[in-house]
């Protein structure tokens, strides 16, 4: 029964871009287009999954004094995999996403994950976690992507739908979508429709936004 | 001289690492609601980063670079898969020495600094920066440079956002986009204004 609840959960009610704000950088800077962003929240529910399940078969022999360490040496094994898969099979993507592959190991989705789950839970628990908080992450990064790679070049995938001005069509692409800021202020509204939609709730009491930040 | 300065320059506006690499997002975020924390953040990412990048310039170059090994007679070896974990492992030393010195002999800054500096293991702004030295190829010199340059850039951006929050604090916005969604709002309209900036160093 957990085992759905810790799946369902961080999709929405406790998303961890959205609520918990944490991996923002590379839901902020991979998000131009779809591909790269599909490619990116892959590999972070790939590291998600491997590195919570391992730290949770682990928890009892990680001594507590120098488990921080641990933990980041588990994640970046489970990095450098993914980005030598990704320098082999998907070689522009991997030019484009640059640094922000190696970068997951300091994404606070996964560290978090792994202290405030994983260590005080069984493995098949960790991996529904891991999972659910995965999905969460891939469900805002390809949100925002589709946004800024519909508006900022009349595509998705790459396969044009809006025909663009210079090829005869209708469609004038709005370029500030392709730049750093469309992405904070997709963000920005995206969290403005979570947390009205938390305020409204009935039930308000279940859940204790972090109004501070 | 010149392209020391170019790339401090280039560094810290042009490419800053906050608000155009949109690293280091998660601290920014939360470290920002008083300009006295951002100011002993960002002092600390100055010095964290101005450190490590060009340490890791060393180590790079001197073990994991392809062909780096040939001082000892291990020339075809290729150890650069290995960086993250390097990378991490030094920025975390460092941190802890930097730690330990600030503690021993500037107790003041060491107490103004506070729990921030131990976090700055985990920012992506101070990974990034090792990474960026990396792909760029740049030289130890020019690497100083870039530390020294993407730090100050941070912690400028940091600051200037902490004065924003704090008057934010007093306006009235509609009650789901109260605090956070105004931060990344405002954070964009920064960014917007950093890209202004991408003429400054040719």
């Amino acid at each position: 029964m957990n085992f759905f609840k810790y799946l369902s959960d961080p999709l929405i009610n406790e998303n961890p871009v959205m609520v918990q704000i944490l991996g923002l950088c590379s839901a902020l800077a991979v998000s131009r287009s779809m591909e790269p962003a599909l490619i990116m929240a892959m590999s972070v529910i790939a590291v998600l999954v491997f590195s919570n399940v391992v730290i949770s078969l682990l928890r009892s022999v990680i001594p507590r004094s120098i488990r921080l360490i641990l933990e980041v040496i588990i994640i970046a094994s489970a990095v450098i995999v993914v980005d030598e898969l990704i320098k082999t099979f998907a070689v522009e993507v991997s030019e484009y996403l640059s640094v922000f592959v190696g970068l997951i190991i300091t994404n606070c989705i996964i560290l978090g994950r792994a202290e405030a789950f994983a260590l005080g839970h069984g493995p098949l628990d960790s991996f529904a976690d891991a999972l659910g908080n995965g999905l969460g992450y891939a469900f805002v990064i390809l949100i925002v992507s589709a946004a800024r790679e519909l508006l900022g070049a009349g595509s998705l995938f790459n396969v044009n739908l809006l025909p663009l001005l210079e090829d005869g069509g209708w469609y004038r692409p709005n370029q500030l979508m392709l730049y750093a800021p469309s992405a904070f202020f997709l963000i920005g509204f995206l969290i403005w429709g979570v947390r009205s939609m938390h305020i409204f709730q009935v039930n308000k009491s279940t859940h204790r936004l972090p109004r501070h930040l | 001289m010149s392209s020391f300065l170019d790339i401090v320059l280039r560094a810290m506006f042009v490419e800053n690492l906050a608000l155009v690499f949109l690293l280091g997002m998660c601290t920014y975020l939360a470290v920002s609601r008083k300009v006295e924390t951002a100011l002993g953040l960002g002092l600390a990412v100055i010095a964290v980063q101005t450190i490590t990048v060009p340490i890791n310039n060393l180590v790079y170059q001197m073990l994991l670079a392809p062909g780096a090994m040939a001082w000892a007679g291990l020339g075809e070896i290729d150890l650069s898969f290995m960086k993250f974990v390097t990378f991490i492992c030094v920025i975390a030393a460092s941190v802890q020495i930097l730690d330990l010195l600030l503690e021993r002999y500037a107790p003041v800054l060491h107490r103004a600094l506070g729990i921030y500096l131990p976090l700055l293991t985990v920012n992506c702004a101070i990974l990034g920066g090792s990474l960026l030295m990396v792909q760029r190829h740049y030289s130890f010199v020019e690497s100083l440079a870039f530390g020294l340059g993407s730090g100050a850039g941070w912690a400028l951006a940091i600051i200037i956002f902490a004065a924003l929050r704090e008057r934010l604090r007093l306006c009235d916005a509609p009650g789901g986009m109260d605090g956070l969604g105004l931060a990344f709002v405002v954070t964009g309209f920064l960014a917007l204004g950093f890209m202004g900036l991408s003429g400054l160093v040719s």
